[in-house]
């Protein structure tokens, strides 16, 4: 029996495709711990001190491996000068597209990451939550990734024939979007992150083929990787990936967050060794997921993914909605401490 | 009747072909020939529903992706218009259908859905997008609408659909509730549970369901 690991420990082990103490599990927060400080979600995104104190919280509370640092998707959008609605009982989503025209694009100038208040806030965020858990539990950032980022910037209609009918300016957008991606995946960095999520739901197979994907999301995620400083985990947000799981071993991220939707032993065969598998609990089902069903449900994915590391348990959008119950999460975290614990006997049996 | 089955079963080869490669001069092509063999309604009828048909079920099971469908629709309402005249009824009666996207902005769905009812020759009324549960239900109860179709993608938004249901009961609006959108697609049971009365997968189970619907209310 291996000695009990910090969860920056177990998380670096797992990543170099050992097995550490227990499989380590990823609940991506976001919205829990202003439950936590019983503020409104409007209220508790307002200052970074609320955000700091919850995430910490809530990783603790649910003997989480990491403090998510992100705030939310549209945050991005919030930067670029286009608007955020809030609701009491769900993530923020982004409001009008601010890219009216195809032409607009031409004018468009990527913000400064240090002129945005939303942003810096953010980035202040992180570095109260590493300041409280110092090297012992990583926090993790999250950057929209180039190609995701203009559904919200333009419409998803609209972004759709942009890329089929508007190559040029679809490579101009991209070229302002990679630069932006970068700078702000860097200061989160910088902030104390240890490593960024790059959300990229719309190169999954779900969204556009695997030929598309090859002449688009693949090359962009290549260049932005490239310039990002420090590890990324690249996440389809629920969206599949598993007929371009070896394009997307190529454009150099250490982990791949995958989908319910897909066979979770058939993702981590193919990634065996080479990247880190993160998921693939179905957060909207979870919602009413009994005792008995928790436990056989992270059972199943450990059955399936934990040999070997290279596994991180994680719901499978990287955002556990606010719906989900304690009673939920806190028996995910039993189910992993009873039957996550290295080197997994009883899969022998 | 065998060649005629073949034939139609060549257009539709020819007309997913070139939908999914987004290929707008060859689906024009494959329509035009249809045409020549077909009356409009049958080109819509044996033509295009079977083609769209195959393309949403491609989406449910990964064979074709999202934004193959979304150009697929959008394709066949532009072709559609130069086709078929203007003034010719593919449908002589249909229910009152109304779409709407619920607490949500999200308007992809609803676009998607939309579209491929219209080339299936489906008049539909468009209530927007962010609407509230007061408003629809206003509405709805104002145009007597028949079937209302919800498209959402936040989970809280799927949720509300159950105080709607109820809104409408206490209005004794005789109205059928069919929803989609990807929070139903992650979760089998939540459709019975905001109490709606279909869900659709994917952008075809609307014409489906909708056919259905006519077929229980004698239409
Ligand atoms: C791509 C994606 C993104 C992209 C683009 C999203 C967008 N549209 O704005 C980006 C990166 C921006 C993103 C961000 C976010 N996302 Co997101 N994302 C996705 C993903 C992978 C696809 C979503 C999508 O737009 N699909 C296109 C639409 C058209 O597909 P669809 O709704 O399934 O519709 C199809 C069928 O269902 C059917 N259909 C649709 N409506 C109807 C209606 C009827 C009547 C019928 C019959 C059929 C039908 O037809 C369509 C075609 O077949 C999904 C996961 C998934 N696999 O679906 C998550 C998902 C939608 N995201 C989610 C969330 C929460 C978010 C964020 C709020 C996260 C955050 N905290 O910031 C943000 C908000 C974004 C915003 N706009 O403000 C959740 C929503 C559910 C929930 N938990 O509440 C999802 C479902 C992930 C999950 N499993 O939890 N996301």
């Amino acid at each position: 029996m291996s000695l009990r690991m910090t969860p920056m420990q177990r998380i670096l082990t797992t990543l170099g495709h050992e097995e550490p103490d227990r499989v380590p599990m990823f609940l991506v927060f976001t919205m829990h711990g202003a439950k936590e400080l019983g503020l409104s979600i409007k209220e508790y995104f307002s200052k970074p001190e609320n955000v700091a104190e919850g995430q910490v919280r809530v990783c603790r509370k649910f003997g989480n491996d990491c403090v998510n640092g992100y705030y939310y998707a549209p945050i991005e959008i919030e930067a670029w000068g286009g608007e955020v609605i809030f609701r009491d009982d769900g993530p923020p989503n982004s409001g009008m597209p601010f890219i009216k025209d195809f032409e607009d694009i031409r004018g468009l100038v990527p913000p400064d990451v240090k002129d945005c208040k939303c942003l810096t806030k953010a980035l202040e965020a992180q570095r109260l939550m590493k300041e409280k858990v110092g090297d012992d539990i990583p926090v993790i950032g999250t950057v929209v990734s180039p190609f995701s980022l203009p559904v919200m910037q333009m419409g998803f209609g609209k972004y759709i024939e942009l890329i089929y009918e508007h190559k040029e300016l679809f490579e101009h957008l991209m070229r302002i979007n990679e630069d932006f991606c970068v700078q702000w995946a860097n200061a989160q960095f910088d902030a104390g992150c240890t490593a960024v999520g790059y959300f990229d739901p719309v190169s999954s197979t779900t969204i556009v083929d695997k030929d598309l994907y090859l002449r688009t999301g693949h090359n962009i995620a290549r260049r932005t990787l490239s310039r990002i400083k420090g590890p990324t985990a690249t996440h389809f947000a629920a969206g599949r990936c598993y007929s371009i799981i070896e394009d997307v071993i190529q454009t150099g991220t250490a982990a791949v967050g995958v989908s319910v939707l897909e066979d979770l032993q058939m993702i981590k065969n193919a990634c065996k060794g080479r990247i880190t598998v993160l998921g693939n609990l179905n957060g909207i089902e979870m919602r009413r997921w009994s005792q008995e069903e928790t436990t056989a449900i992270v059972k199943d994915a450990i059955a399936k993914a934990g040999k070997g590391g290279g596994f991180i348990l994680s719901d499978n959008h990287g955002e556990i909605p606010f719906q989900v119950p304690d009673d939920v999460l806190l028996a995910i975290g039993d189910a992993v401490n009873e039957w996550g614990r290295y080197p997994l006997k009883w899969l022998d049996k | 009747m065998e060649n005629q089955v073949d034939k139609a079963d060549k257009y539709i080869k020819d007309m997913v072909q070139a939908l999914l490669s987004v290929d707008k001069m060859k689906a024009k092509e494959t329509l035009a020939q249809a045409r020549e063999a077909y009356q409009p309604v049958e080109v819509v009828e044996k033509v295009i529903v079977p083609s769209l048909e195959q393309i949403g079920e491609g989406w449910r099971i990964d064979k074709v992706s999202l934004s193959q469908v979304y150009m697929s629709g959008k394709i066949c309402n532009e072709i559609l218009q130069d086709i078929i005249p203007r003034d010719c009824i593919i449908r002589e009666r249909q229910l009152t259908i109304a779409i709407a996207t619920l607490e949500d902005f999200h308007t992809l769905g609803k676009q998607i859905v939309k579209g491929f009812l219209h080339a299936a020759g489906y008049e539909i009324v468009d209530y927007g997008n962010g609407l509230s549960v007061d408003s629809l239900t206003e509405h709805i109860i104002k145009d007597k609408i028949d079937v209302l179709l919800i498209s959402v993608l936040m989970l809280p938004s799927a949720l509300s659909i159950k105080e709607l249901r109820k809104r409408l009961k206490e209005r004794q609006a005789a109205v059928t509730i069919v929803v989609g959108g990807a929070p139903f697609n992650f979760d089998d049971k939540l459709y019975k549970e905001v109490e709606a009365d279909y869900m659709g997968k994917t952008v075809s189970d609307a014409i489906n369901i909708i056919h259905a619907i006519e077929t229980d209310r004698g239409v």
